[in-house]
């Protein structure tokens, strides 16, 4: 991929030796007044953790699959540059459903990559059921599996597009969790598709959000380690985040006719 | 368990639920009992003794059941039911073999390339639309009446099915997976071990679940013509001689024959299939 976007070491000494780990510049997909990515530029570092914030149909999966390489039937320009090693993590968790669990995790590996499977079963919390069905996990078993899949490769760059979207409340917390202690171990760089403001602060280095197309605001997330969502500081964010994605707070967002209706006491 | 589990319940024990709920109307067809299904094979079997017995059938028409019974224990001391029977089997077995692979490997050109699709399912929908039994004048003229023209009639009824069926199939699997497959860098040849073959495994046997009908069902028409050999040329036989009891004997055993393999197909679905059924653990 990079090849082919004329990428060359030329490049790197101009940037003074410094390359990040990912680089999007200018990207546009989908031409015309409606056009997905209206040029957008990204970088991410190696290790960093970049959430991508959005509402629906923003383009936010657009440029994930971009970066997976998963786009070849959408038209477009721009450049992109991403490393040779790169997971991907679906919303669904798409085991295929007629493989048991290690030759999932495993799928594209070689022979030899089994023992380290069961080992990446393991830290997901699922050890010694790697003979186990896909449909005999629960969803968010499923998608921990999804998780031992893309580690096993060891990528440099995750992406994961709301891998947690389909879970249950409680079930996402706990994955936020497991998600941040893989993260300190294996240490790849993500980048990770919500539209959830406290998974997006709670989980990232960096926020992006992304809006018709264009990036509408960035901010580093400069919080305390456990990143608790009761602090002021985390409100002030979660504020700032919600507004560029057009959401005010209380019953005026909602915008009811109702709301105005001087006449309507009822439904107040 | 335990061994209070299994005491009985003393006799003075109330086990009655006081049941004050409003009585429901019972709509489904109720619970299934065992062996159920061979009351109406049996009900058959009674009414064609007793037609036979009071005389209502005549032997000419139908000849009785016990009789029926000392001809299949004749010709298997003959000998002839199982020389026949061999014959049969090896004829279906082989054009069941022809035909699958045949099929098999169409379906994977058609469902596997954009080419092989254009030049391949147009003319296996034409063929679907001419009976097997049909082409039968043009196989004899081309291949004579020996085993080859059998086996390939055979073959052209099995190929169909497993190929209608195979190439669904491949249609069937989701993108989704095909997705996954480039993302984790599978080669070709995994791709077609992990994702395409365990995908399409599903409608392929219903396939040859189809397949395996249609080979019996050719073997008894190629069997009845021209043939010197068979449980059909057996049952022409009987015809000429007016054994009702030979024919009724031929009858029985291609049915056997149907529900066995039938039954033998299903046994591997459930086993190639064991990732649907073990939901119950």
């Amino acid at each position: 991929m990079t090849g082919a976007l004329g990428v060359t070491d030329r490049d790197q000494l101009e940037q003074g030796g410094h390359r990040p780990l990912v680089t999007v510049e200018h990207l546009i997909r989908g031409y015309g007044p409606k056009g997905v990515l209206n040029g957008v530029d990204l970088e991410i570092e190696r290790g960093e953790f970049v959430a991508l914030l959005g509402p629906s149909g923003c383009g936010k999966s657009t440029l994930l699959r971009a970066l997976a390489g998963l786009d070849a039937a959408v038209s477009g320009s721009g450049r992109i540059r991403v490393p040779g090693n790169v997971s991907v993590v679906f919303q669904d968790s798409r085991l295929l459903p007629w493989a048991d669990l290690l030759t999932n995790v495993t799928l594209g590996q070689r022979r030899s990559a089994r023992a380290r499977g069961s080992e990446a079963l393991a830290e997901v919390g699922l050890g010694g059921r790697e003979k186990d069905w896909p449909h005999q996990l629960s969803g968010g078993e499923q998608q921990r599996a999804a998780l031992a899949r893309s580690l096993v490769r060891e990528p440099e760059l995750l992406l994961a597009d709301e891998p947690f979207g389909a879970l249950d409340a409680l079930t996402r917390l706990k994955m936020h969790g497991l998600l941040r202690k893989l993260l300190a171990v294996h240490r790849p760089a993500v980048l990770l598709v919500t539209h959830d403001v406290d998974e997006a602060i709670t989980l990232a280095d960096r926020v992006v959000v992304l809006s018709h197309g264009r990036i509408a605001l960035e901010r580093r997330v400069e919080l305390a380690a456990d990143r608790d969502p009761s602090s002021g500081e985390f409100g002030r964010l979660r504020r700032e985040l919600l507004a560029a994605l057009g959401v005010r707070r209380g019953m005026a967002a909602l915008d009811l006719p109702d709301a105005r209706d001087p006449r309507g006491k009822a439904s107040a | 368990m335990s061994a209070t589990l299994d005491r009985p319940l003393p006799a003075d024990a109330v086990v009655l639920t006081v049941d004050e709920r409003p009585r429901r109307r019972r709509l489904g067809p109720g619970p299934r009992r065992r062996f159920a299904g061979l009351l109406g094979p049996l009900l058959l079997l009674a009414a064609w003794a007793l037609g036979s017995w009071s005389g209502f059938l005549s032997p000419q028409t139908l000849s009785p059941p016990w009789t029926v019974v000392d001809t299949a224990q004749r010709l298997i001391e003959e000998g002839r039911l199982q020389t026949n029977l061999e014959m049969s089997a090896k004829r279906a077995l082989l054009g069941l073999l022809l035909g699958v692979t045949v099929g098999v490997v169409l379906a994977l050109l058609a469902g596997l390339s954009r080419f092989g699709e254009a030049v391949i399912d147009g003319p296996v929908q034409m063929k679907r639309a001419i009976p097997a039994l049909a082409i039968i004048p043009l196989l004899i003229l081309w291949l004579g009446i020996g085993e080859q023209m059998k086996v390939i009639t055979i073959a052209l009824g099995v190929f169909v099915p497993i190929y209608l069926q195979t190439h669904a199939g491949l249609r069937a699997i989701e993108s989704k997976y095909v997705e996954l497959a480039q993302t984790v860098d599978l080669s070709r040849w995994e791709f077609l071990r992990r994702v395409i073959v365990p995908g399409a495994l599903p409608h392929f046997l219903l396939g040859l679940r189809f397949a395996v009908t249609a080979a019996w069902l050719a073997l008894v028409v190629v069997e009845q013509v021209n043939a010197t050999s068979g449980i059909g040329y057996m049952m022409e036989l009987a015809r000429q001689y007016g054994q009702t009891d030979v024919i009724i004997v031929g009858l029985v055993v291609y049915g056997l024959l149907g529900l066995i393999s039938d039954a033998a197909v299903r046994l591997l679905q459930r086993k190639a299939l064991a990732w649907q059924t073990t939901m119950a653990g």
